[in-house]
């Protein structure tokens, strides 16, 4: 693996550990359930440079699109329950 | 204070583990036995460009099976377990429309969205996806429906069909394979054609899109049992 590589694998690291703290500490819930998508993001372009492209596109599908849709379709039920 | 010194310690064993893991780690510079058998054969044993999907549809297709078995069981424990309190309607509330940029924007991109999750799981054998990947795509377009317009109902009829029927045939194939072919779920039923066209790599692609209808309808009963908890 080339410098150039190890350095986007590196930053791709880095950037996901911040939003996974950023998703627990966040005060506003749709911010943490944004955060918790990201994490999901930069995962699955970390798959896609270590050469793994099918692991990628589920990772994008489920974790950062249907997970995070998911989040926020129930998060609207519960306030609705709520009103 | 305790408890705190405990996580402090779990971490610490945590990261002792992974640093151990890390400073051992060496980049092989040859695949390992299996990997190189799979590398060396898939082309010219079952005729198909995507690796990956050759593993998953036919040399390890058993596991495959258990997978779509765990997944469909899931869809059915989430339907049962939503299912119960559903009678009572009084929880009929007037919702406020869905913007009208929310509306025309799905209007534009659920066709899309279905046509790439389509995409993806015919060219599993062609291109990185497959089945699994392509059916999650294709339930984020009812997903989509629904965010839009959440008092849309889809046919559970429909989705049950289409769920077992999916089911019913990858099994048939899989049987086919035993009686044509070298053991239940081998792909070469069908001759492998031009290696990397659409039609090539035996029965793969059909499983594959069979999975993928499987997959789709199943998420999407998981999303409409959801849907239908409070207000049905």
């Amino acid at each position: 693996m080339n410098t150039v590589l190890l350095s986007i694998g590196v930053l791709l690291a880095v950037a996901m550990i911040g939003v996974a703290w950023l998703t627990i500490r966040a005060t506003r819930i749709a911010t943490a359930m944004l955060a918790a998508g990201l994490v999901s993001l930069f995962a699955s372009v970390l798959f896609l440079f270590l050469a793994a492209p099918d692991v990628a596109m589920t990772e994008a599908a489920i974790g950062s699109g249907l997970t995070t849709f998911l989040f926020f379709f129930v998060l609207g039920r519960v306030r609705g329950g709520q009103s | 204070m305790i408890r705190r010194f405990a996580v402090f310690l779990l971490l610490l064993g945590l990261g002792a583990i992974f640093a151990d893991l890390l400073l051992g780690y060496t980049p092989s510079e040859e695949l390992n036995l299996t990997a190189r058998y799979y590398a060396e054969h898939t082309a010219q044993d079952l005729g198909a460009a995507n690796i990956v999907t050759a593993i998953v549809v036919t040399y390890r297709g058993l596991d495959t099976l258990g997978e779509v078995t765990v997944l469909f069981l899931t869809a059915t424990i989430i339907g049962m377990v939503l299912a119960r309190g559903r009678k009572h309607r009084a929880l009929q509330r007037q919702l406020p429309a869905a913007g009208e940029l929310l509306t025309t924007g799905s209007r534009l991109l659920v066709p899309l969205i279905l046509l790439l999750g389509v995409y993806v799981f015919v060219n599993g054998h062609l291109t990185p996806g497959g089945g699994f990947q392509g059916g999650a795509i294709v339930a984020s377009a009812a997903l989509l429906l629904l965010l839009t317009d959440p008092l849309k109902r889809f046919s559970h009829r429909l989705i049950a069909v289409m769920e077992s029927v999916s089911g019913l045939f990858f099994i048939g194939l899989g049987v086919l394979g035993l009686v044509y072919a070298g053991g239940f779920l081998d792909s070469r039923v069908l001759p492998n054609g031009a290696f990397g066209t659409l039609f090539s790599a035996g029965v793969m692609p059909i499983i594959y899109s069979f999975i993928g209808l499987k997959v789709g309808a199943e998420f999407t009963s998981m999303l409409t049992h959801l849907a239908e908890t409070e207000q049905s």
